[in-house]
């Protein structure tokens, strides 16, 4: 849910990366950290395994300016991947105001994609949320991997409402920034209907 | 669609910073915190000296959602309170509706001072929220929002 402060004249909004373990969510949040200006960032926080893993939730604060002379804050979320963390993801989506669905492009990922997108719809729901009336972009990420299944296919089965598709290789950043400006351009438009 | 936003107006922010600065006072805290469940900080008091508060306000929301839904494992419909105690700084949690009220307090403090204080404090920032909330949506409903006119331009603009 946006948070406008009147008094301190900010805007802030809450972005949730999603998409199956290992498809590179954490990367695009680390691409933007590493390439933000410090002003702009707050910390990286990762709550992850030993091993790295994403195991409640990467946060960041991003400031990208003032619009209508309000400070502009996106909070940036990704939620664990893996199957058996589906408690975390469904509290991470709670009051969310935009998604980008991170898509891996190996064709051995395609059914983990299919099953995380099933499970966005389904976890949105609960939280009282329908995603064809979200702020939504698919990110489809690994483009660089041998073997990648080609872009119209991977659109044909996970597109779900003719949202903006992004190819992205997210440890060089390719399309991160792409699909971070997409959804916050949505967010932001949502915001003339209130 | 996403939730209507939420909307404070400068009046009831400033009765929240009253509250809250009488609250720290009364507690003897380091620093009092109002957070919203989505892990967004409405206003705080105190000393916050170089802690990264919007990290800090996500962590105490996410912290909170996981404790609930524990909570609800073991058959009880959420904790109402959450204290974590540290070797010097402890940090006291009170849900109230959508928004948690964070203490954080040292040994110059206790947590039966802090709880006693913050549930006097509970009940009118409940009050406040309430009456934003109200004003939040009938603004809303009467599209007076300083949004509406938003261009493609400003937001383009945002990320040149």
């Amino acid at each position: 849910m946006t948070f406008i402060n009147y008094a301190s004249r900010e805007i802030n909004c809450k972005i949730v990366y999603y998409g199956p373990g290992l498809c590179g969510k954490t990367t695009n949040l680390q691409y933007i950290y590493d390439s933000t200006a410090p002003q702009a960032k707050g910390k990286l926080i990762s709550l992850a395994t030993e091993t790295d893993r994403t195991l409640f939730f990467d946060f960041m604060p991003l400031e990208l300016g003032t619009v209508r002379g309000f400070k502009t804050r996106f909070h940036l979320y990704t939620v664990p991947g893996q199957v058996y963390y589906d408690a975390s993801r469904k509290l991470i989506l709670k009051g969310v105001d935009g998604v980008v669905f991170v898509a891996d492009s190996q064709e051995e990922r395609m059914d983990a994609n299919v099953e995380s997108l099933y499970n966005l719809e389904e976890n949105l729901q609960t939280q009282g949320y329908d995603l064809m009336q979200l702020p939504y972009v698919l990110q489809l990420n690994k483009r660089d991997l041998p073997g990648a299944v080609p872009v119209e296919d991977l659109t044909y089965e996970l597109q779900k409402k003719g949202e903006p598709v992004y190819e992205a290789v997210a440890p060089v950043g390719t399309g991160v920034f792409d699909t971070l400006k997409a959804v916050a351009k949505q967010v932001l438009t949502e915001l003339r209907k209130t | 669609m996403a939730h209507s936003p939420f909307i404070l107006q400068e009046q009831e922010f400033q009765k929240l910073k009253t509250v809250l600065a009488r609250l720290c006072v009364e507690c003897v805290a380091r620093v009092v915190f109002l957070v919203d469940r989505d892990g967004q900080t409405i206003a705080f008091n105190g000393d916050i000296g170089d802690m990264d508060t919007t990290s800090f306000a996500s962590l105490a929301a996410g912290n909170v959602a996981a404790t609930n839904s524990m909570a609800k494992l073991i058959g009880e419909d959420g904790f109402p309170a959450v204290f974590h105690e540290g070797e010097r700084e402890s940090i006291f949690i009170s849900v109230i509706g959508r928004s948690l009220l964070v203490v954080v307090f040292d040994e110059r403090s206790t947590l039966g001072l802090v709880k006693l204080r913050t549930k006097r404090a509970s009940y009118e920032v409940a009050a406040i929220l309430e009456e934003a909330s109200r004003q939040s949506q009938t603004f809303a409903a009467n599209n007076v929002s300083a949004f509406a006119d938003i261009t493609d331009e400003d937001i383009d603009s945002l990320f040149s």
